[in-house]
């Protein structure tokens, strides 16, 4: 049943019980992003990791569907901590898995391969990107930026 | 036993027939978005493009005297459904565009008045000044509420709006301080699209009356479900949509009283609207083309009017009820399911078919996806109502919506449907 290749045991997994969730009290960059037709919100904050400030710290609250929700959580697994170019590199490949021109990459994507069943409904797509798409506005700004001190505690 | 024979009925519509996800059958539930089309609707567009498809209102040659004729047999006929003067309904893209002539010939007035030119007469009515208000309310869909917040930002106008009760309703208690000597216009839905609540027009029209504002109905989820008549409304202006109410996509209405649209200026100009144009200036139509610029949906029209045909045929009174019956039906399914809780007065008195509801723990898409696995064709997010839901603290809703082509079968299934979605998600 297609309901059952989008909802995967992992994904439920991650909407029942997100990793990371809970915003931290320091940050670089905050963004807000919002999907206008269903009402999702997700504030994500990035934070340059003091120990090497090439990599990013993130955090976040949400709300909304059990893909949002669990594709922020995976996003926590995946990029809490790394570089922009390896978020990046995450992003592009989560959207092309979910444009159907690229295959599962498990090294890449880690448990956000199960989110590929979202690419049977276009009107889910937007709801699995939400959080990537914030995390990588909140990135740029972020090393856009000098490490300032007043922003890492 | 109800009141329709819907089973009949149903063979109208082609599309109800086709299945959907893996062999499912179609259960559609989403006419608040838009309708469905009967085949007499589908036939008559056709019909028009392939017997007298011409430019109305242009050209001397028999098509387009037949296609003049079409369009304008139309709108004597979309009139008279809600008891209006044939030339008092201007066509339109869709209730959308009617709203916005409505909001865009206050700013036009008022933008004129500044320039110091004279008015036409009765134009006064809709020039704004700094601080004085425009009136809505909490449950407009965001097409009679962002023309208005623009309108104000535009003119310094002061946007105020009338609030919800806990239970659904207006608060018309605050009408009283929310309508001033200052209000100008007061723009409120007939029925909502996310709580499908009936309000009382009377009520809040003679509110307006008292001080002497403008009243504009947005009666696109009344006039396809309920019997509407200018004459029983006190209002100065109704839009609504075609494509809700069995008509095609592409065509809304704006009926409006004869000396306001006769003293409102243009919305869109161009061709058509006018009376006079030299390369200077140009002198405009009287009303309804006023405001019909360039080539109007012919086609369109003459579909909307087979539309009305089709439904008088059923009786308004009829739809209602037999809406009527669902809604109540619907109302006891889903209290009876627990963790599940309507936004929305939860009696069927003064209520449409606009059912909207949360499940504990499960968000709105979650459970429109399972329905959607099961055939069933819901609306899910804020119905371009965001201001609904945040006053009701939900981030979203899951809305069903009935209308003439769905039975007592189509609420058993949305129940079943929602106890399915909480067995999928483990709440419950
Ligand atoms: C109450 C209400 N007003 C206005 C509209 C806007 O209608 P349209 O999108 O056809 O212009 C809708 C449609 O959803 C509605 O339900």
């Amino acid at each position: 049943m297609q309901l059952e290749q989008m909802y995967q045991e992992i994904i439920l997994d991650h909407y029942k019980r997100p990793h990371g969730k809970g915003l931290a009290e320091s940050f670089n960059a905050e963004v807000h992003h919002v999907n206008p037709t269903c009402g999702d919100e997700i504030t994500l904050r990035v934070t340059r990791d003091p120990v090497d400030d090439q990599k990013l710290l993130v955090s976040y609250d949400n709300q909304g569907c059990s893909i949002s929700q669990a594709s922020a959580s995976i996003l926590f697994d995946q990029l809490n901590d790394q570089t922009l170019a390896t978020g990046e590199q995450a992003v592009d490949h989560l959207v092309a898995m979910l444009q159907r021109v690229e295959e599962p990459n498990e090294d890449v994507l880690g448990d956000g391969i199960a989110l590929v069943g979202v690419s049977q409904y276009p009107a889910r797509v937007k709801c699995a990107l939400l959080a990537w798409m914030a995390w990588k506005d909140a990135a740029i700004q972020a090393l856009g930026q000098e490490v300032s001190t007043e922003g890492e505690k | 036993m109800s009141l329709l024979d819907v089973a009949t009925l149903r063979k109208d519509f082609p599309i109800l027939s086709r299945s959907v996800r893996d062999g499912k059958n179609l259960i559609y539930l989403d006419s608040g978005a838009t309708s469905q089309k009967p085949t007499s609707v589908l036939d008559a567009e056709r019909n028009f493009y392939e017997t007298h498809n011409a430019a109305v209102h242009r050209g001397a040659h028999q098509l387009a005297e037949e296609a003049t004729i079409a369009f304008e047999n139309a709108r004597a006929n979309i009139a008279s459904f809600i008891g209006a003067q044939t030339n008092d309904v201007v066509f339109t893209k869709n209730a959308t565009e009617a709203l916005n002539l409505v909001a865009y010939s206050f700013l036009n007035a008022t933008l004129k008045s500044l320039t110091g030119a004279p008015l036409p007469a009765g134009a006064q009515r809709f020039v704004l000044a700094q601080g004085d208000e425009v009136v809505v309310t909490e449950m407009e869909h965001h097409s009679n509420l962002v023309p208005w917040q623009e309108l104000c930002a535009k003119t310094g106008a002061v946007l105020k709006w009338l609030g919800l009760t806990d239970d659904g309703r207006l608060n018309y208690a605050d009408l009283d301080t929310v309508i001033t000597a200052r209000t100008k216009v007061v723009s409120f839905t007939h029925q909502s699209n996310l709580l499908g609540t009936i309000n009382d027009v009377a009520k809040v029209s003679a509110a307006a009356r008292a001080v002497g504002a403008i009243v504009v109905l947005d009666a696109c989820q009344s006039i396809p479900h309920m019997p509407v008549s200018v004459e029983k409304l006190d209002v100065d202006f109704i839009a609504w949509s075609g494509h809700k109410m069995l008509g095609p996509m592409g065509i809304g209405c704006l009926w409006g009283r004869n000396e306001l649209l006769a003293s409102m200026p243009p919305f869109i100009s161009g061709g058509s609207m006018i009376e006079t144009v030299t390369m200077e200036a140009s002198t405009f139509a009287a009303p309804p083309q006023r405001f019909e610029a360039g080539v109007p949906m012919a086609a369109q029209a003459v579909a909307l009017s087979a539309a009305v045909d089709y439904l008088q045929a059923i009786g308004m009174d009829k739809v209602a009820a037999h809406e009527h019956e669902l809604t109540t039906a619907a109302i006891a399914a889903l209290s009876e399911i627990k963790g599940v809780r309507i936004i929305g007065p939860t009696d069927s008195h003064d209520r449409g078919s606009a059912v909207s509801f949360v499940v504990d723990d499960i968000h709105p898409h979650d459970v429109g996806q399972v329905l959607d696995s099961l055939g069933i064709a819901v609306r899910v997010g804020h119905h371009c109502a965001w201001p609904v839901c945040r006053r009701y603290d939900v981030p979203a809703t899951t809305r069903a919506t009935f209308y003439i082509y769905n039975d007592l079968n189509d609420v058993k299934a949305l129940a079943a449907g929602i106890k399915q979605a909480q067995e999928f998600f483990g709440s419950n």
